[in-house]
């Protein structure tokens, strides 16, 4: 959508969310809110502008991004690239398919004490975390996309006797070069979300850890702030990657029907 | 090199020296091959001599595309030989070259035109200088010099097999292979790209494996044409083409003789599929 258009029809889905905060803040001051866990948007608009000014909210946001941005390349690399061996190889995947689906299952937060007693607190944690969490569906990604290259290239790569490397950069890499970045693209949504449960469950660094700060500080304007703030990170995020993948890969957005 | 060679008469298919000579390209010997209990070639044998152009027509099922791909090295027989200049096709084999019929799949999208062919130069191990003046050379004598930097999704179907063409012949093959080519072509697409091919087989003196499902096709372009017969496929008859060569559109198919083969043949594929 362009931004005129956006301008022009975004009134309307505007509609909803204006009239929310409207409606929080009148009951708010009609009802002189005084509370431990309620705040009027006034006083976390006004508490944002306090966290934006200390520095803590922009050093809180570089930590968490740079713990997902750096756990996403490496678990989405990680897994893309065993997902491709994977793929390319019959008897790797027959050797490793039950290990994965054994694995796999392991929900990511469970391994928070285990890593937590390996590495302490700190980003490595948290990026290992993260990484584990995201690797086992980029490997199953991967792997998918690698088993649907059309066979006929491959066929063609025989006949041309293209060497492993030859056929690795030159056909499946490319085949699947647009799927491989929708796995990133999930995976970037899925590595926000990891990290802020990790900082609010065990590291004391990042958005994840100010929100639980500031809840047991009894500052609830502040936590409100922050989860906003988290809100419109991942959203844009997500728009961004959105954007990329438009721009990079027209055909494949167009295949997922939109 | 040998792409020099190319001559540039291919649109009229002239073939100077005789259609074929003595040396053996292609030796195939009582090749059977079977999946699990289900017999698809059941004993075949077959020569086909250096520079000569074999048609296979037959029934839908008598392995046809199959024996292509034996002898394209992508499928194994399950007793007998196939050999390539007395030695066993073991695999894939860069001096034979294969055309498919499904073009759009065999392309890669995101190349050009330029690009594709570029992949088989690639794959021999051509320095990237040399390259764009192999690949304009080709492109030009295939008909698509001017879309050198068009993606096969903006061509048509017809430009789309030309390009195929084009990167089999950056192969430089002994020996090249169509499986039913132009079945997906219009008629006219189909007969200029007939006389395109022939042009290219008699100037660079490569040997052809025609598989195709129309007779007039396999009568028009072939020295011989093997009949497969289906259940499991095995050689039904050998009919040899005396048609003189270059052959042209009008007048050879308007010839007696070419008339004569085309009722012998439907005779013998109508009988199979009865």
């Amino acid at each position: 959508m362009s931004a005129a258009a956006l301008l022009k029809s975004g009134w309307r889905a505007a509609l909803l969310p204006v009239a929310l905060v409207v409606v929080a803040q009148v009951a708010a001051t009609v009802s002189h809110l005084e509370s431990d866990s309620l705040a009027s948007p006034f006083d976390i608009a006004r508490a944002f502008v306090s966290v934006i000014a200390d520095g803590s909210l922009l050093r809180a946001t570089a930590d968490t991004l740079k713990a997902a941005a750096v756990g996403c390349v490496l678990g989405v690399g990680g897994g893309s690239f065993l997902g491709i061996v994977l793929g390319l190889s019959r008897i790797a995947d027959d050797a490793l398919d039950l290990t994965i689906e054994l694995l796999r299952p392991i929900p990511v937060v469970a391994l928070i004490p285990v890593v937590m007693m390996l590495l302490g607190f700190g980003v490595e944690m948290e990026i290992v975390i993260i990484a584990l969490g995201l690797l086992w569906p980029a490997v199953v990604l991967a792997r998918a996309a690698v088993k649907e290259v059309e066979p006929r290239l491959m066929e063609v790569s025989n006949m041309l006797q293209l060497s492993f490397i030859a056929r690795l950069t030159k056909i499946v890499l490319p085949a699947i070069l647009p799927q491989l970045f929708m796995s990133l693209k999930l995976a970037a949504g899925y590595g926000l979300v990891v990290a802020v449960t990790v900082e609010i469950t065990a590291n004391p660094l990042g958005l994840g850890y100010g929100i639980m700060m500031a809840q047991q500080a009894l500052r609830p304007a502040e936590m409100f702030a922050y989860l906003i703030w988290i809100g419109a990170i991942g959203w844009l995020v997500s728009a961004a990657l959105n954007a990329a993948q438009r721009n990079f890969f027209p055909a494949f957005v167009k295949g997922e029907g939109r | 090199m040998a792409l020099t060679q190319l001559s540039t008469r291919m649109q009229t298919g002239t073939r100077n020296s005789a259609p074929a000579s003595d040396e053996t390209r292609i030796r195939i010997r009582d090749v059977t091959l079977s999946y699990g209990n289900l017999q698809i070639i059941g004993g075949i044998s077959l020569d086909v001599a250096a520079g000569e152009t074999v048609c296979i027509i037959g029934p839908s099922g008598c392995g046809k595309t199959t024996l292509l791909r034996m002898l394209a090295g992508l499928a194994k027989p399950t007793s007998g030989s196939v050999e390539l200049d007395g030695s066993m096709i073991a695999g894939p084999n860069r001096s034979v070259a294969i055309v498919f019929q499904d073009y759009g799949k065999a392309l890669l999208p995101w190349r050009t035109a330029a690009g594709n062919v570029s992949l088989a130069l690639e794959a021999r191990g051509f320095p990237s200088a040399e390259r764009p003046a192999i690949i304009r050379d080709l492109l030009e004598k295939i008909g698509l010099g001017r879309h050198a930097d068009k993606y096969p999704a903006e061509m048509s179907g017809g430009m789309q097999q030309r390009l195929q063409i084009a990167r089999c012949l950056a192969q430089e093959p002994k020996v090249l292979l169509m499986d039913e080519p132009f079945g997906a072509l219009d008629a006219m697409t189909r007969q200029v790209l007939q006389d395109e091919v022939l042009g290219l087989v008699a100037s660079t003196g490569a040997t052809m494996v025609f598989v195709t499902h129309d007779l007039e096709e396999a009568i028009y372009l072939g020295d011989r044409i093997v009949c497969l017969q289906p259940n499991p496929g095995r050689v039904g008859r050998i009919v040899d083409v005396s048609l003189s060569r270059p052959r042209d559109q009008l007048l050879t198919r308007e010839d007696p003789e070419f008339l004569r083969l085309r009722r012998e043949l439907y005779d013998l594929i109508k009988d199979d599929h009865q």
